[in-house]
C-alpha cells in the first residue's frame, strides 16, 4: 500500500535541496549577469550599468577568434578518434570473447578515472621522451584518451542491447559485413554514437588540465580564460566567452541526454 | 531421393564440450525433417552448421552435393527462422521483409511486391507498415517465416520457431508450417526439444543426445520403434523394462520398451499393481503403478473417477506391445 504521506518530502529537505540547487547554479547565472556590465575591472556587485558593448568588443578581438577556432578543431578532431576507436573497441568487448576482454574494458575507463593531472603529466612526460614537439595534435592524443571513454561507453550499452541475432539473420539473408555494419548495426547504435561524440565534444572543448600539460604555445578556449582572468582589463570579454562555452557545451549534453533516454527494451528480440 | 543437406562424419567441438560429436545424416529434398533432442544435444548447433555460422571442426556438410566448407553465411543458398525471431526493430514489416532482396539489389518495386506477396502467404497483409514492436509475438514469427521464405531458399531452417508462442498459437502455426511445407516443396530442417511437435510435423525425425544422433527415422519407427533406452524415455516417455520385469522373463542383456497407452486395466489376469499416483491431464488420466517392485507409466483413455492413489488393480499388456532393445545403449 502506498501512502502519499510517507512519499512526500518534509519542508525542510525540500528548502534543503532548493539550496543546493541554487548554489550550484546561481554562480553561472551571475557569470552571464556580469558579461553585461559596464564596469570592466572588479567584479562589482550589482553591476552599475548594463551594457551590449563587451559582445562587440569581443568580437573585434583576433585571440578570442584564435583560441575558439582552435577548441573547435581540437574537439572535433578527438570527437572522430573517439567515435572510430571507441566504437571498435565496444564491439570487440561485447560481441566477442577473448582472454583479457575483462582488463582492456577496464583499461578503456581507466582515463576518465584518473585524475586529468596524471594523465597530463604522463602524456607529457612521454611526448618528451619520445621528442614529439608539442602542437594542436599532442592537445588532440590528450583529448582522445578521455573522449574514447564516453563513445566507448555509450557504445557498448548499446552493443549489449542489440540481439546478437541480428547480425546472424542479416547474414543469413545474404549481406556481408559490410553491408551488415551499414544497414544493421549502424542504424542501431546511431543515437549512441551521436550521443557519445556529443559528450566526447562538450568535455574536449572546455577540458583545462591534460591541456596545459600537453599544449605548447597554444591556447584552447579554457586556456585563454584563464590566461584572461589574471589581467585587470577587459574583464566582461571572458563573461562573454563564458556564456558562449557554457551554451555550446551545454547544448550537447542536453541533446545526448534525450538521445539516450528511453529504448530499455532489447533491440530484436521479439518475445 | 536427393540429398539436400548431408552431414559426413561431422563433429563440432568447442574446445573439450563435444557440442556435435561425430555425426552422419542425410536429409532429403523436399523433406520435412525436424532434429528433436533435449537442451544441449547439439540439434542447435547443428542447424547452425548448415546455416554457417559455425564450421564443422571434422567433417564437413554438403549442400545439395556441394561442400559448404568456408563458405559464409551469406553466401548459402538457406536461410534461417531464429528462436528469438531477430527482426530488425528499426525497420518496418514490409522492410524487414524484403531485406534480403535489398542486399541482392533487387529492384525496389519488384522487392516491394515480392514483399507484399510473402506476408499474404503469411497471412499478415496490409502489416507491413508497421514496426515489428508494434507486432504480437505470433505476428513477428509470421514476418520471420516470410523474411526467410522471400529469398527462395533451397533448404529453411527453423530453431525452435514455435517455442515462445502459447499453445493454442502453437498448433494453429504446427498446422500452418506443415501446409507451407508441402505447397512451396522447400526442405525444413526444424529444431525442437518438444517430442509432440516433432512427432506430428515431420517426416522424418533425428533425436540427439550429447551431440550424437541416437536415431533416424519415421515419426512412427521412433515412437514405436526406439533403438534405445533413452529414444524410449525421451519420445514419449516410455515405461523402459529391464531384465526384473514381471511378466515373460526376457534375456537379461535385453530391456523392453513399453507404451504406456499399451498397458490396459483388466477384472483378471495379468499382474497384480498398487495405484501410487494419479493426474488427471484432460482426455487421458496418467497412473503411476508399482508391479512387484517394478514402476510404470499407465494412460488410462477415459477420466476414471474411482481410481485412486493405494488402489489395488491388477494390469496386463500383450506382448506385442513389447519393443526390445539393446539395454547397454543408453
Amino acid at each position: 500500500m502506498r501512502s502519499d504521506q510517507s512519499n512526500r518530502a518534509s519542508t525542510g529537505l525540500k528548502l534543503a535541496a532548493i539550496a543546493g540547487l541554487l548554489f550550484m547554479h546561481l554562480p553561472i547565472l551571475l557569470i552571464f549577469v556580469y558579461a553585461f556590465t559596464t564596469e570592466d575591472k572588479t567584479y562589482q556587485f550589482p553591476p552599475p550599468g548594463y551594457t551590449l558593448k563587451w559582445f562587440a568588443i569581443t568580437w573585434n578581438r583576433p585571440d578570442v577568434w584564435e583560441a575558439l577556432q582552435l577548441s573547435v578543431k581540437v574537439a572535433s578532431i578527438s570527437t572522430v578518434i573517439a567515435l572510430v576507436l571507441g566504437t571498435l573497441c565496444a564491439a570487440a568487448v561485447s560481441r566477442s570473447k577473448f582472454f583479457g576482454r575483462e582488463a582492456i574494458s577496464l583499461m578503456v575507463i581507466l582515463p576518465i578515472a584518473l585524475p586529468g593531472i596524471i594523465t597530463g603529466i604522463a602524456l607529457r612526460s612521454a611526448f618528451n621522451l619520445a621528442d614529439i614537439p608539442f602542437s594542436m595534435w599532442t592537445i588532440i592524443l590528450g583529448h582522445a584518451t578521455f573522449c574514447v571513454v564516453v563513445v566507448y561507453n555509450n557504445a557498448v550499452a548499446r552493443f549489449r542491447r542489440l540481439s546478437g541475432s541480428l547480425i546472424e539473420a542479416s547474414m543469413d539473408l545474404g549481406a556481408t559485413g559490410i553491408q551488415t555494419f551499414r544497414y544493421v548495426v549502424m542504424p542501431n547504435i546511431a543515437t549512441s554514437l551521436l550521443a557519445g561524440g556529443m559528450l566526447a565534444f562538450a568535455l574536449s572543448f572546455d577540458e583545462v588540465i591534460v591541456t596545459t600539460f600537453t599544449a605548447g604555445q597554444q591556447a584552447t578556449l579554457p586556456i585563454w580564460m584563464l590566461e584572461e582572468l589574471v589581467r585587470p582589463r577587459q574583464r566582461p570579454v571572458t563573461n562573454v566567452v563564458a556564456m558562449v562555452v557554457v551554451l555550446v557545451t551545454f547544448l550537447p549534453i542536453l541533446g545526448a541526454y534525450y538521445l539516450t533516454r528511453g529504448g530499455d527494451q532489447i533491440a530484436g528480440s521479439g518475445k | 531421393m536427393t540429398s539436400a543437406v548431408e552431414f559426413k562424419k561431422t563433429s563440432r567441438h568447442f574446445g573439450k564440450v563435444k557440442a556435435v560429436d561425430n555425426v552422419d545424416l542425410t536429409i532429403g529434398e523436399g523433406e520435412f525433417f525436424a532434429m528433436l533432442g533435449p537442451s544441449g544435444s547439439g540439434k542447435t548447433t547443428c542447424l547452425r552448421l548448415i546455416a554457417g555460422f559455425e564450421q564443422p571442426t571434422q567433417g564437413e556438410i554438403l549442400i545439395f552435393g556441394e561442400s559448404a566448407g568456408g563458405v559464409p553465411p551469406y553466401l548459402r543458398n538457406v536461410n534461417t527462422v531464429f528462436q528469438d525471431y531477430a527482426l530488425f526493430p528499426h525497420l518496418s514489416v514490409a522492410e524487414n521483409v524484403a531485406y534480403g532482396l535489398m542486399i541482392r539489389k533487387v529492384e525496389k518495386s519488384k522487392r516491394i511486391r515480392a514483399a507484399e506477396e510473402a506476408l499474404a502467404m503469411v497471412r499478415l497483409e496490409g502489416y507491413g507498415d508497421r514496426k515489428p514492436s508494434q507486432l504480437s509475438g505470433g505476428q513477428r514469427q509470421r514476418v520471420a517465416l516470410a523474411r526467410a521464405l522471400v529469398n527462395k531458399p533451397k533448404v529453411l531452417l527453423l530453431d525452435e520457431p514455435l517455442g515462445a508462442l502459447d499453445l493454442k498459437l502453437r498448433e494453429e502455426m504446427q498446422e500452418e508450417l506443415k501446409g507451407l511445407q508441402r505447397s512451396l516443396g522447400i526442405t525444413f530442417v526444424f529444431v525442437t526439444h518438444d517430442q509432440g511437435e516433432a512427432l506430428s510435423m515431420a517426416d522424418r525425425v533425428a533425436v540427439f543426445n550429447d551431440g550424437k544422433v541416437m536415431q533416424v527415422g519415421s515419426p512412427q519407427d521412433i515412437y514405436h520403434r526406439p533403438k534405445t533406452r533413452f529414444v524410449a524415455d525421451f519420445v514419449g516417455s516410455s515405461n523402459v523394462l529391464d531384465g526384473t520385469f514381471p511378466g515373460k522373463q526376457p534375456n537379461k542383456n535385453v530391456a523392453a520398451s513399453l507404451r504406456p497407452e499399451a498397458i490396459r486395466i483388466v477384472k483378471s489376469g495379468g499382474h497384480e499393481a498398487d495405484i501410487i499416483s494419479v493426474s488427471f491431464l484432460g482426455a487421458v488420466t496418467r497412473i503411476g503403478v508399482d508391479v512387484g517392485g517394478c514402476k510404470l507409466q499407465v494412460l488410462v483413455d477415459k477420466a476414471q473417477s474411482s481410481l485412486a492413489v493405494g488402489q489395488k488393480i491388477r494390469v496386463n499388456w500383450s506382448n506385442d506391445d513389447l519393443h526390445y532393445m539393446e539395454a547397454a545403449s543408453e
